[in-house]
């Protein structure tokens, strides 16, 4: 496989995302509502509380709210990647691009770039403004700037990226079976489950969010991850595409 | 002469339906290649086979010397064809430049040789001044001379065109193939998918006809040949049994006389209508109309199509 092929792919996306304000709205506004809402929130509580919202308790909130990060990484993707698949079914693109010397995974690995890295750049931004925001609020109660810190870290760097890639790989999977963008989003949505249910299990304390925590459930979903792509790389094939993709 | 094209038995299946049954052909280089048939006879899937996109179920294929069916020579047909698809598959979002020039960098053609190529297409094609605009606000014409310009952009050995006039207005429909018959005089080697019958005629050096089966493989001419039943009409302004009576001497099959036009079977109108003529005229008689009906390529078409449906 050869990176460089596969990054024209990607490239090619780039050029037509930047003309497709919808997929430029899916990517900035989930990492604006962590980023800006969160901080908000705390401040607000914070003023409304006086004192109902004890130090202590704390950390276990911004824990939370920190996972909002992840489920905003897996949110993204879903609609690039249906776009990027489905759009270029609906304008028969496609063909055209698997007549030349790509092979399938080079075309796949691009269409995962395009939309694993505005994915990781908006929420990568998204996190840190949260970061900031968080301290300035938090830091008055705190006595000390609670982020950075090692578990966002984790998260950050090993539970997003599997989550974006658990996204995409998913959405070629959607995209191989439905005709239109909206159909696209409307089953990648199902996405949310897996984290819902990790968010909800971590705050009736089933599961701990610490870096532990973390790292066990990046490696559950990295298994998934493994399982998506072989399924995902038998749908993305020349002849799948032309002969069964609907 | 080996062919840059050649299928040997090819077939494709899907499930039980059988869309390419036993296509055995050749096609030469430099030679534009006339692929006919009904919507469903198994073109588009031929195409699709030899521009490695789909398997074969049996057969071989190989195009300029590498196998269809071989993994690594697959890439390398990919590499020297280009091709047409019947849907003209253009990035709607993308400029009509940034869809050709994507296309290059995909193909390793250098700087310098997309540019000069891009200009010289879009040059030829009329759609230079549109360079900036997006593919997407293109009429149906102009689209389908983008998505030609993108097959010709790495200077393809082979170019596949699959319906390239289908739903075409007119005047597009003649840019087009003028633009083929330009391509033609480069010795570019084209299959040409098709259903229109003058197309194929006018563009066409070989023409095989195809409905799941190959039905017949040939030039133009040969093929209007193969089908027997062609008759030359002939209507004077008068007859008499002078004229009659030369004409018999010329011992012409099936030969009929109603009021003041004669007819009769015909193998080669160019070498035999004139004797006919000749004789006529000789004879004191006065030639108004020279037909010559019968088997065209259209009826060669509709006969071995309705034979085999």
């Amino acid at each position: 496989m050869r990176l460089s092929k596969a990054w024209l792919v990607a490239s090619r996306d780039f050029k037509v995302f930047k003309r497709q304000k919808n997929i430029w709205y899916s990517i900035i506004v989930f990492p604006i509502i962590i980023s800006v809402l969160f901080p908000t929130i705390l401040e607000y509580a914070g003023q409304r509380s006086r004192g109902a919202l004890p130090a202590a308790n704390l950390p276990n909130l911004l824990n939370s709210f920190s996972f909002f990060i992840v489920i905003g990484a897996a949110f993204i993707p879903l609609g690039i990647a249906s776009y990027s698949i489905v759009g270029e079914k609906i304008e028969k693109s496609l063909e055209p691009l698997l007549a030349t010397p790509l092979t399938d995974e080079e075309i796949l690995l691009g269409k995962a770039i395009a939309a694993l890295l505005p994915t990781l750049v908006a929420m990568y931004a998204g996190a840190a403004v949260f970061m900031v925001g968080v301290d300035a609020v938090t830091f008055g109660k705190l006595g000390y700037n609670y982020f950075p810190n090692w578990t966002f870290g984790v998260l950050l760097l090993v539970l997003v990226p599997v989550a974006v890639v658990m996204s995409v790989l998913y959405s070629v999977i959607i995209s191989s079976r439905v005709n239109d963008v909206r159909s696209a989003s409307s089953y990648g949505i199902l996405i949310f489950l897996p984290f819902m249910a990790i968010y909800l299990a971590s705050e009736i304390r089933i599961i701990s969010l610490d870096i532990n925590g973390i790292l066990i459930i990046a490696a559950i979903l990295s298994a998934i991850d493994i399982a998506l792509y072989f399924l995902s790389t038998a749908a993305f094939q020349r002849e799948e595409i032309l002969t069964k993709w609907k | 002469m080996i062919g840059l094209i050649e299928t040997e038995n090819l077939t494709k299946k899907f499930g039980d339906l059988v869309a390419v049954d036993d296509v055995t052909l050749r096609v030469n280089d430099g030679e534009v290649f006339g692929f006919l048939g009904p919507n469903g006879a198994g073109k588009t899937t031929t195409v699709r086979m030899l521009c490695c996109l789909i398997s074969k179920t049996s057969g071989n294929a190989r195009v300029s010397g590498y196998d269809i069916a071989d993994k690594d020579d697959s890439l390398k047909i990919r590499k020297i064809i280009g091709l047409v698809p019947d849907n003209v598959g253009l990035t709607e979002h993308l400029t009509a430049y940034d869809n050709l020039d994507i296309y290059g960098k995909i193909y390793d053609c250098s700087d310098s040789q997309r540019k000069e190529s891009i200009k010289r297409f879009l040059d030829m094609l009329g759609l230079w001044d549109k360079r900036n605009v997006l593919a997407g606000t293109f009429s149906k014409g102009m689209k389908q001379k983008l998505a030609i310009a993108r097959a010709l952009i790495h200077d393809p050995e082979v170019l596949f065109m699959d319906e390239p006039t289908a739903n075409l207005d007119p005047e597009s429909a003649k840019t087009v193939r003028e633009f083929i018959l330009e391509l033609k005089k480069e010795k570019k080697t084209i299959f040409l998918n098709t259903h229109n019958l003058d197309e194929a005629q006018k563009i066409c050096d070989k023409i095989a006809i195809l409905n799941t089966k190959l039905r017949a493989m040939g030039t133009p001419d040969y093929l209007e040949q193969a089908v027997k039943g062609r008759k030359t009409v002939i209507t004077l302004e008068q007859t008499n049994n002078k004229i009659l009576n030369a004409i018999s001497k010329l011992s012409l099959k099936n030969l009929e006389h109603q009021n003041h036009t004669l007819s009769f079977d015909v193998a080669d109108p160019d070498s035999e209508n004139w004797k006919v003529v000749e004789a006529v005229v000789l004879a004191g008689g006065h030639v108004t109309t020279v037909d010559v009906v019968g088997s065209t390529l259209e009826d060669v078409y509709l006969k071995l199509v309705r034979e085999s449906a």
